[in-house]
């Protein structure tokens, strides 16, 4: 499927810049071209799709199918499926938080929309295509799901809501369900159009540097670090390596498209893939300047436990994944 | 009559951008609006919003969750 982006990266480094192949700068630069626009595509291509999906299902609405319906059990799946087709910006969470609490919704089902969100959204699905191909990002999606689904209904067993802090428990008492308020915006096809446009061309803008210094770094270490490198630490017998690379990365952050560019070298220099999600899961999932956000709405206490039940969530998917893959 | 313009946002990229492009919108336009900008998280759910930036007219949520185009502005403030 990509070959046509092979030959003009070969085409460029051998032919136009006339370097010789078999030294390790010309194959950096090869794997950097051919890598960069291979991205770039698929992620124009998941990010526009994505776009269509969310204009049709604004977080608005989701909020008031989840209050209105019954679900039987299947609201944490259902809360995080919709976490996946809405863009997540962390600015966000505060509002969204609130808004779906007073809105009726669990506080369970809330955790399982705020934790897939962020893990698998439209720029992680694009560069996970590009970097691992379709069935690892398949395998990353159920499983980033599943996460959400599963640290929610266990948040929500928990009864943590009375370490809200106490402003946000008193909105909740004095809020009647508020659900018929949200107006839809009456678009035209072609206003609709335009607007899923001008996202996609900003999401690209956004994540482009990102992912472009990523694939720099990736194609650097590539090209120098001997194949086999990292097996010697973190070989998948080493048990401990799973939880330490997920506690180490709770407090960093980055967004999916700096990140998945250098898991992806980490893993072709032998890390194992289910130690290099997890890390990556816990980069992107979990992050001080998140649990600072959150201090606005949550005691210590319910970020430490939310913090505590997601990265032990991540830690058992990431054991999972280096017995599948 | 002056129109009263509201941005609401807790100040991340997304909403300064909106607000610089309000401001841009207004006085490239001569339009006689005062722009707001709430970032106080309490005021900001008294208008029933989940996703910021969000821009406000006259009491009235027209935008939300997105950072809305020149072009677009201009239609909502004239």
């Amino acid at each position: 499927m990509f070959d046509w982006i092979q030959n003009i990266a070969d085409w460029f480094v051998f032919d136009i810049v006339n370097m010789s192949s078999g030294s390790h700068l010309a194959e950096a630069l090869n794997f950097f071209i051919y890598d960069t626009i291979k991205i770039l595509l698929l992620l124009f291509i998941i990010i526009f799709l994505m776009g269509i999906i969310n204009s049709y299902f604004p977080v608005d609405r989701v909020r008031n199918f989840l209050s209105r319906n019954k679900l039987y059990g299947f609201e944490y799946l259902t809360a995080s499926l919709f976490g996946v087709v809405t863009p997540f910006c962390s600015c966000s969470s505060v509002p969204l938080f609130i808004g779906f609490v007073k809105g009726g919704i669990p506080l369970g089902v809330t955790f399982s929309f705020l934790i897939t969100s962020p893990l698998v959204n439209e720029v992680a699905i694009g560069l996970f295509i590009g970097l691992f191909g379709v069935k690892v990002t398949l395998i990353y999606v159920v499983t980033g799901v599943l996460l959400g689904t599963v640290s929610g209904a266990i948040l929500q067993r928990m009864k943590l809501e009375k370490y809200l802090t106490p402003w946000v428990r008193d909105v909740l008492a004095t809020a009647q369900k508020e659900q018929d308020s949200f107006q839809e915006e009456h678009q035209t096809t072609s206003k609709r159009l335009s607007i899923i446009w001008n996202e996609v061309i900003k999401i690209l803008k956004g994540v482009v540097p990102y992912v472009i210094i990523g694939i720099a770094i990736g194609g650097l270490m590539h090209g120098y670090i001997p194949e086999g490198f990292f097996e010697k630490y973190m070989s998948k017998d080493n048990l401990f390596a799973v939880p330490i690379a997920t506690i180490l990365a709770v407090p960093m952050y980055s967004n999916a498209s700096g990140i998945l560019p250098i898991v992806q070298v980490l893993v072709s220099k032998g890390i194992p893939i289910g130690t290099a999600i997890a890390f990556m899961m816990a980069v992107v999932g979990l992050s001080l300047p998140e649990a600072m956000l959150l201090k606005k709405v949550m005691t210590f206490k319910l970020i430490g436990t939310f913090f505590g039940v997601v990265t032990l969530c991540i830690i058992i998917s990431g054991y999972l994944f280096n017995v599948i893959l | 009559m002056s129109k009263d313009i509201k941005i609401l946002g807790t100040g991340c990229p997304n909403c300064l951008q909106t607000i610089t492009i309000t401001e841009k919108v207004v006085n490239d336009n001569n339009i006689d609006a005062t722009i707001e900008k709430v970032d106080d998280i309490m005021n900001i759910m008294s208008y029933n919003i989940l996703s910021t930036p969000a821009v406000v007219v006259d009491g009235e949520v027209k935008i939300r969750g997105r950072v809305p185009t020149k072009a677009e502005l201009e239609e909502l403030l004239k």
